[in-house]
């Protein structure tokens, strides 16, 4: 039951990929004169790179999530987990480079502390709250950490996937429980890097500006995105004839986690909002007021969006089982946390001169067809079922 | 009234199960399966409805939720408007983020106890009450199909018994029962 991707899903990539690319070649055209407008491509580069980086480390970290528990019920999906997670080498390259572009343009006006300016108390753009932030924030220890962040998930993931196709081969529990402890290890590697790589990588956009929940916030995000692709995936291969063995109840499990994800996103934007706007303090309300002053209806629509939407739609039993509306409120909610992602970064970076033109939407199609196409092209690497994972005949009868 | 009811009891729950899909399709009404853990997939078997908890738990929700909300704009805004954190509460609508917490937690709060209290009622199994279960066995290791003559006009209770002992029990029961 060897999975290929049908040409019709090719074409639609590649129409996706050719027409992002020439709307994001007119955007470039049109914008090219105006002032920022480097800042604005690698903040669009920053976001797409982040975006989709985050879809396939969310799958991961819940793939190591179901090895540390041990779960029975994912076993047939397993490899549309795997084929997501999949997409991690080519995320981390696209973070890379424009990590590295950024870097080599002293922050490019993205992370301004990596202009040397603000640390030289004689430059008139000299900043004492930077300088006090630099024995963390300096172009050095920033590169350690993201080389050391990546090298962990890559390691972790290159493990987890050979280990999957070995099981395949010879079976026994030895792997299983090998999987079970790198699982759990990950998971410690995890806690700690998801919320540091989000400081790195986005909260030190906002350089004045902190929030411990911070990291928490964007790794919700990155889960619920994760979650929704598994769905879309899984559904998308149902409706070809694909995993015969997954029933109503395992697509009931996913809506689940994206139902739950959902809420775990928004009570921490809520929790962190909430303090910040009691408490009233002036370094850290600049965050919210940048974004409120000048987004405030796509800052709401974005929140509105990622809460209610999933609330209100998948609330019912019914609702979770059925795959259109689960399709339908799949793209919603992954429209809504890209927007997300975008309002974190390019608020940031840009402040009110940000917008959505066609240079956004072109490079996010471009995106997307790539990691549509890279994603069935992993999928069609292995068979869909696992053969000897030791919770197979639990998933098969998975019901609830 | 006085009714009869045939009690059948399994070591197995897939034994029971197939005995229960057996007795449904010939036409037999299974009015109730005594176990000491549920069993998956036995409720559309001998037709059980889905649950209406979820219906009451929203109600029960919404409930919450108005208290609370009338609650609380009564108290903090109407009847003893203080100034928190430099925000005078004059208006429920421009505050209303110091509210949700307390809307959250009061909604949960009686969704919680509404449904805890429906389905203890809606089972009679309120403290002190007498138990219910006609074989204690079932609370330990056994299965039991109760099958009333009252419901099934169409059989004799000789047929039910047949077919009862065509489908692997171990042992049966006719017992009276007076209303």
């Amino acid at each position: 039951m060897e999975f290929s991707t049908p040409n019709k899903a090719n074409k639609i990539t590649l129409a996706l990929i050719l027409i992002g690319s020439a709307l994001a070649v007119i955007g470039v055209v049109i914008g090219m004169g105006e002032n920022h407008f480097v800042t604005r491509l690698l903040t669009n580069g920053l976001i797409n790179a982040f975006f989709f980086f985050a879809l396939a480390l969310g799958a991961l970290f819940f793939l190591a999530l179901q090895y540390a528990t041990e779960t029975g019920w994912y076993a047939s999906v397993k490899r549309v987990i795997e084929g997501i997670a999949g997409f991690l080498p080519y995320g981390m390259g696209l973070l890379g480079v424009i990590l590295l572009i950024i870097t080599f343009m002293d922050g490019a006006h993205i992370y301004t502390w990596m202009d040397p300016e603000t640390t030289n108390p004689s430059s008139h753009h000299y900043d004492p709250i930077i300088e006090g932030k630099s024995p963390y924030l300096n172009k050095i220890f920033f590169w350690i950490r993201t080389i050391a962040y990546l090298a962990t998930y890559i390691i972790f993931w290159n493990g987890f996937r050979k280990r999957s196709l070995e099981e395949d081969r010879i079976g026994g529990t030895e792997l299983h429980f090998k999987n079970y402890r790198k699982g759990a290890t990950f998971l410690v590697f995890f806690a700690v890097f998801s919320s540091t790589s989000a400081w790195d990588w986005i909260m030190s956009i906002d350089v004045h500006w902190f929030s411990t929940l911070f990291g928490w916030y964007t790794f919700a995000g990155m889960w619920c995105s994760a979650m929704t692709v598994i769905v879309l995936t899984t559904i998308y291969l149902k409706k070809l004839g694909y995993l015969e063995r997954v029933n109503d109840s395992h697509i009931h499990d996913i809506g689940k986690w994206t139902f739950a994800t959902s809420f775990l996103w928004s009570y921490l934007f809520f929790s962190q909002f909430m303090l910040i706007w009691y408490a009233n303090i002036g370094e850290e309300v600049t965050y919210y007021q940048m974004r409120i002053e000048n987004f405030k209806a796509l800052y709401f629509t974005m929140f509105l969006i990622n809460f209610a939407f999933p609330m209100l739609i998948l609330m019912s039993r019914d609702a979770k089982r059925n795959y259109g509306v689960l399709t339908f409120v799949g793209i919603i909610i992954l429209i809504g946390h890209w927007l997300d992602v975008y309002l974190m970064i390019s608020a940031g970076s840009l402040g009110a001169n940000a917008k959505i033109g066609l240079l956004e939407i072109g490079l996010l199609l471009v995106c997307a067809g790539l990691f549509i196409r890279i994603l069935l092209t992993n999928l069609s690497k292995a068979p869909l079922m696992p053969v000897n994972h030791p919770f197979l005949d639990e998933s098969v009868h998975h019901e609830i | 009234m006085s009714d009869k009811i045939i009690f059948a009891t399994y070591t197995d729950e897939e034994i029971l199960k197939d005995g229960a899909k057996k007795l449904v399709s010939k036409g037999v009404k299974i009015n109730e399966v005594f176990s000491p853990f549920p069993i998956h997939g036995i409720d559309p078997i001998i037709g059980i409805k889905n649950t209406r908890l979820g219906i009451m738990a929203f109600l029960y929700g919404l409930t919450g939720l108005t208290l609370a909300t009338i609650g609380m704009r009564y108290f903090m805004i109407v009847d003893w408007p203080m100034n928190i954190g430099g925000k005078p509460n004059f208006s429920y609508l421009e505050n209303i983020l110091a509210f949700i917490p307390i809307s959250f937690e009061f909604t949960v709060l009686c969704a919680a106890h509404g449904m805890a209290i429906t389905y203890l009622l809606r089972n009679k199994t309120l403290p002190g009450m007498p138990a219910q279960n006609p074989y204690p066995t079932t609370t330990d290791d056994r299965f039991v199909i109760e099958i009333r003559l009252s419901e099934n006009k169409k059989h004799s209770s000789e047929e039910i018994q047949t077919l009862l002992k065509t489908t692997g029990i171990e042992c049966l029961e006719e017992k009276e029962y007076v209303i």
